[in-house]
């Protein structure tokens, strides 16, 4: 996994609530056994006018020219803006490898469904949850200005706009260590073997039907 | 120390306790399906690992079966690759599957609880949000992403933090016609797509428990649409009795063991929640979705909802955009509104009770001439078989119906099950997203019975007034 440090990149705005992973990436690119080339057909249905099919070429495809990513200003976005609940719906980690294979490593939001947000950190992307009031307010100032970049820094846990004002964030002590250093928790678990045999052993003796 | 039915199945998982407040949680049933675990198989294969308990998973293709033709086999190539995949990843990590030709094969979230797979007290997890659906058994049952599938097959843990816990409480009698789905629908409508986010629901009160085992898996089924990261229910004699003879579950001493332990598997009286809800049975009418996400639900006899009145801008915005798409005029009594498709099927209501339930309604009736197409589509082989051999086959063709071959079908239309653009169907899944059956398909979901009514009148129709043949 890709460590996250800290990065100041372009920022996209999504204005809507309760974005699923149905949107995020439709269904029939989920029958792709790949991790990657997701990023094309990230947001299919709202990015393109015609349906989407996997492998295909997307270069001349139909766009639908309002939709934000398709915005000449937004190109090359690191950063998303978004709101409630974003990432709801199914548990599909295609919708983070979208992201991420799009560009995206960081997403800010007041809320996250609870299974995208995990899956988030498995594959090098920052969630962080910011209040609405802020959001509003990033919203605002990313509509004005052109070129509206952020600085997150997950070292101190912070999101500084162009104007220098800073938010922290609040994040899980573990996870933070494992997104800094990119590390892959199969790997800590297994360290564990011990117990976990253990545990086994125990829980055997107490319920052998679970065997 | 008092504990409720979450605390005392978390804390008989916990492996190691971490000094962050997370936990390593041992995980007793993994379910594996086609879509989510090809690249955690690939993870595995590229890192030189093995599954530390191979006989802890059990996998059954289901997203992308088709429901029709079967000895055909997949027609589109890339959903026939993910399946076959599928076969030559349990073949070679040696994990028990139940393949395209098993009369056991079906959606995983059937399958699971009809081989006993799914048990009282256990942790399960699969690589699919509705996993939340064997909570019903007193099971901490979670979905999860690819990432983990590998994790747990690789170490057979979860590194997880401990949800918080609400209980929701449905008290008194639950009206005629009104059914599981009806109930968690209504309690979606009240707390919000985002209400259990964070939380671990226990589902109780009388009306949880006057429930069939069915009727208690459709309700857990659909808490991971109200946000939450699993639903339960304490176990009882209704979980017993199911769990019973059933292939994979204990059998001669140790089932009466197990039986005593699950005797333990509810919240002790004086346990004390997060957060709690007590709702009234009684003023749960037929549900059925108007929008475009699970929260936009109202009962049969109201009208579609103005933006006007949403609470506030962002509400508004949302409205707006779900009437749109669903192509629905705000004043719209519910009851008009005509459908073209039917589906009667997934894991929310694939089960052998659901299909009762719509060929009642259907018994004596045909299709009405605006419905294109009404699909009935086992959850499994085996709810296929029962179902034949109760003849409810018969009563759903004869009315016009057709009687599919077990999987997900149009629940999400990765098979070649879908709603054409604008398409509009009264469904019996769970999720009403943009796009969910099909590009452009417009989905209102509802209960068996409700779908079946719709299928015969054309529209929706309020199933309490129904004239039973
Ligand atoms: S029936 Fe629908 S919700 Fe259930 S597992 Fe299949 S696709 Fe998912």
């Amino acid at each position: 996994m890709q460590a996250f440090t800290s990065i100041k990149g372009l920022v996209a705005p999504l204005d809507r609530a309760n974005v699923d992973t149905d949107a995020i990436i439709p269904k029939q690119f989920l029958k792709s056994i790949k991790r990657t080339g997701y990023g094309p057909f990230l947001f299919d249905e709202w990015r393109y006018k015609d349906v989407g099919q996997p492998e295909m070429d997307c270069t001349d495809r139909p766009k639908r020219s309002k939709f934000v990513l398709n915005q000449p200003r937004y190109q090359g976005a690191s950063i998303l803006l978004a709101r409630e609940n974003f990432g709801c719906g199914s548990s599909r980690e295609h919708a983070p490898w979208a992201l991420l294979d799009f560009g995206f490593r960081c997403i800010v939001a007041p809320s996250f469904a609870d299974i995208f947000y995990n899956n988030c950190f498995k594959n090098g992307i920052l969630p962080i949850v910011l209040d609405g009031q802020i959001m509003d307010r990033l919203f605002a100032e990313c509509a004005a200005t052109e070129g509206y970049a952020l600085n997150v820094n997950l070292e101190s846990q912070t999101v500084t706009t162009p104007s220098a004002e800073s938010f922290s964030f609040d994040i899980d002590a573990f996870r933070k260590q494992c997104l800094l250093k990119g590390l892959d928790d199969i790997g800590l678990t297994l360290q564990e073997s011990a117990a976990i045999r253990e545990y086994e052993a125990e829980r055997k003796s107490e319920a052998p039907w679970l065997f | 120390m008092a504990k409720t039915l979450f605390d005392k199945v978390w804390d008989q998982h916990v492996v190691k306790a971490n000094d962050d407040g997370s936990v390593l949680l041992y995980i007793d049933r993994h379910l594996v399906h086609e879509v989510t675990s090809p690249q955690a198989f690939e993870g595995l294969r590229m890192a030189g690992r093995k599954p530390w308990r191979a006989n802890a998973a059990v996998a059954t293709p289901d997203h992308n079966v088709p429901t029709l033709n079967r000895a055909r086999g997949i027609e589109d190539p890339i959903s026939r690759i993910q399946v076959e995949a599928l076969d030559a990843n349990c073949k070679e990590f040696g994990i028990t599957e139940f393949g395209m030709d098993d009369i056991r094969q079906g959606v995983v979230h059937v399958v699971g609880p009809e081989q006993g797979l799914t048990l009282p007290g256990m942790t399960v997890v699969c690589g699919d949000s509705h996993t939340a659906t064997h909570g019903a058994f007193g099971a901490i049952a979670m979905g999860i992403g690819t990432s983990e599938v590998e994790h747990v097959l690789a170490t057979q843990c979860l590194i997880q933090k401990k949800p918080k816990v609400m209980r929701i409480s449905v008290e008194g009698e639950l009206p005629a016609g009104i059914t599981g789905k009806d109930i968690v629908l209504y309690i979606i409508g009240k707390i919000g797509t985002a209400g259990g986010t964070g939380y671990a629901i226990e589902f109780a009160g009388s009306a949880i428990r006057s429930l069939s085992m069915e009727g208690r898996m459709s309700v857990c089924n659909m808490a991971i649409e109200a946000g939450a990261r699993c639903g339960m229910i304490g176990v009882d004699d209704v979980t017993i009795d199911y769990v019973k003879g059933r292939p994979f579950a204990p059998t001669g001493g140790q089932s009466s063991v197990a039986e005593a332990a699950w005797r333990e598997l509810h919240s002790d009286s004086d346990a004390g929640f997060d957060h709690e809800i007590v709702l009234d049975a009684a003023d749960i009418a037929p549900q059925v979705s108007w929008g475009t996400s699970p929260e936009m639900v109202l009962p049969v006899t109201a009208t579609v909802p103005s933006p006007a009145d949403a609470r506030d801008e962002i509400q508004q915005q949302g409205w707006s955009r779900a009437l749109e798409y669903m192509g629905l005029e705000a004043g719209t009594a519910i009851e008009d509104i005509k459908v073209d498709k039917v589906f009667i099927g997934s894991c929310t209501n694939g089960r052998i009770e659901d299909f009762r339930e719509a060929a009642k309604v259907v018994a004596g009736y045909r299709m009405a001439a605006n419905v294109k197409l009404a699909m009935v589509v086992p959850g499994s082989g085996l709810v296929k078989r029962e179902a034949e051999a109760e003849g409810l086959d018969k009563i759903f063709t004869t009315a016009g119906f057709e009687w599919r071959e077990p999987g997900c079908s149009m629940c999400l239309a990765m098979n070649a099950d879908r709603l054409e653009p604008g398409e509009r169907c009264a469904s019996t899944s769970n999720r009403n997203f943009e796009g969910r059956q099909g590009t452009g398909g417009r989905t209102h979901l509802v209960s068996p019975a409700m779908a079946a009514a719709a299928a015969i009148a054309g529209h929706f129709v309020d199933i309490r007034n129904w004239e039973f043949k």
